[in-house]
């Protein structure tokens, strides 16, 4: 599935340029950092409520398709400048995580880390 | 403003590529004796709005939309191709530069140019404005590829110079306590060891453990060094910093366990599990501390076999 189509069914705001287009391969929640280092997979849409820059930097370590923020929190400017330099795309949704989640789940997207 | 008087890739093109490069050979051509009535067909079924007119596979004309249009609102049904088509008939050597094509395009106004043989005089092709843009774009294309294989060959580098036995190395500085540069050390490590044409896979390792261990050095101390040295077999990095000291390191291993204030956790840093992803990733993990005097991380990788890049 591509990010564009998660962003059309969800209604999320894009914050960020970066690449839509891209494939998504699943998933991953959490909001501490070296926790997504350990268990996001490469292609994966990371839902948090983190904000500040330092998810870009895991994000791109990481390779992740794509943020999302929940609960309606908007990405500092910090970091909606380095996420455009590094190319990430960052959504919102006004949605709790776990709404999040179980609409992402829906869609077919899991916590595979194939 | 100034003149930009660099010349571009394109214009460049544009005076290396020859027309018989980016014509259309396959050509829908029509005969002198062709029924203007049968054009109509022609015309819609093969989507085009212009038919050359061959005899012996020599160009004698052109007969376009134009001349069809006419035919009809003139109205002689019997009409062959030859009674309306047009003689005088414009057309371009294939073997003349794009340019040629491009301003003749521009003086006329037509839409195509019939393409003639120099040598033999037979029409051996037709280019319109289209052909010329697809044409640069896939030349542009098929560059860009070389250039990217080139690039790749150039960056390897190491390996001709690992020959002697040189070691590569890089250090970087890390500020204590200041998160706005944070993951900035490791995410030019990152970009380095990706130009140099290591293996993936061992630079995404090697990352994640640089992007750990540079935000320990944020969180905890006053700022350090990151020391990275590359050879043909490892990456070891060497992460130093004159304090606090880890006091009980089997203790810091453990999942979990963390020190980090509560305004860290906040920013979802402090999970205890740092040190814990430079292990699991990495070949090695040394660490000697000593309270109040610092701690050295020495991280070591074995370089990825080549067959294993993705």
């Amino acid at each position: 599935m591509k990010l564009a189509e998660i962003v059309d069914t969800l209604d999320l705001k894009v914050r960020t340029g970066g690449d839509l287009e891209r494939e998504v391969s699943g998933g991953y929640a959490s909001d501490l950092m070296s926790d997504v280092i350990a268990h996001a997979a490469k292609g994966h849409v990371w839902v948090t409520l983190q904000i500040h820059q330092n998810v870009v930097a895991v994000a791109s370590l990481k390779e992740l398709a794509g943020i999302v923020l929940v609960n309606g929190r908007e990405p500092e400017q910090a970091t909606v400048e380095r996420a455009e330099s590094e190319n990430i795309p960052i959504m919102v949704s006004p949605l709790t995580a776990f709404e999040v989640i179980g609409r992402l789940y829906e869609l077919g997207v899991t916590g595979s880390t194939d | 403003m100034a003149e930009d008087r660099r010349v571009t890739k394109t214009q460049e093109l544009v005076y290396e590529m020859k027309v018989d490069q980016v014509m259309t050979r396959d050509v829908v051509t029509v005969r002198r004796d062709t029924p203007m009535s049968s054009m109509r067909e022609v015309f819609r079924q093969k989507r085009i709005s212009g038919a050359p007119v061959v005899e012996d596979e020599r160009l004698v004309g052109i007969v376009s939309l134009e001349d069809f249009i006419e035919w009809l609102y003139v109205g002689e049904e019997n009409s062959v191709v030859e009674a309306r088509m047009t003689t005088d008939v414009d057309f371009l050597f294939g073997d003349e530069p794009l340019v040629h094509a491009v301003s003749r395009f521009a003086e006329s106004g037509f839409g195509r140019f019939a393409v003639v043989d120099r040598a033999s005089g037979k029409l051996v092709g037709v280019i319109t404005k289209g052909d010329i843009v697809a044409g640069l774009l896939k030349k542009l294309e098929i560059d860009y590829h070389e250039e990217e294989v080139h690039r790749h060959r150039a960056s390897r580098l190491l390996e001709d110079i690992l020959a002697v036995g040189t070691t590569l190395c890089f250090e970087y500085e890390v500020e204590g306590q200041n998160f706005d540069r944070a993951g900035e050390s490791s995410s030019r490590l990152k970009r380095t060891l990706k130009g140099l044409g290591l293996n993936p896979d061992t630079v995404r390792r090697v990352a994640i453990a640089a992007y750990e261990a540079e935000m320990n050095l944020i969180v905890f101390t006053d700022g350090g060094t990151i020391g990275v040295r590359v050879d043909r077999h490892h990456i070891t990095v060497e992460v130093t910093d004159s304090g606090p000291g880890i006091p009980d390191i089997e203790k810091a291993l453990q999942p979990g366990f963390s020190t980090a204030p509560e305004w860290v956790r906040d920013l979802g840093f402090g999970a205890g599990i740092g040190l814990n992803n430079i292990r699991n990733g990495s070949d090695d993990l040394a660490i000697e501390s000593a309270r109040g005097e610092g701690t050295r991380l020495t991280i070591t990788f074995l370089m990825g076999d080549e067959s294993e890049a993705g």
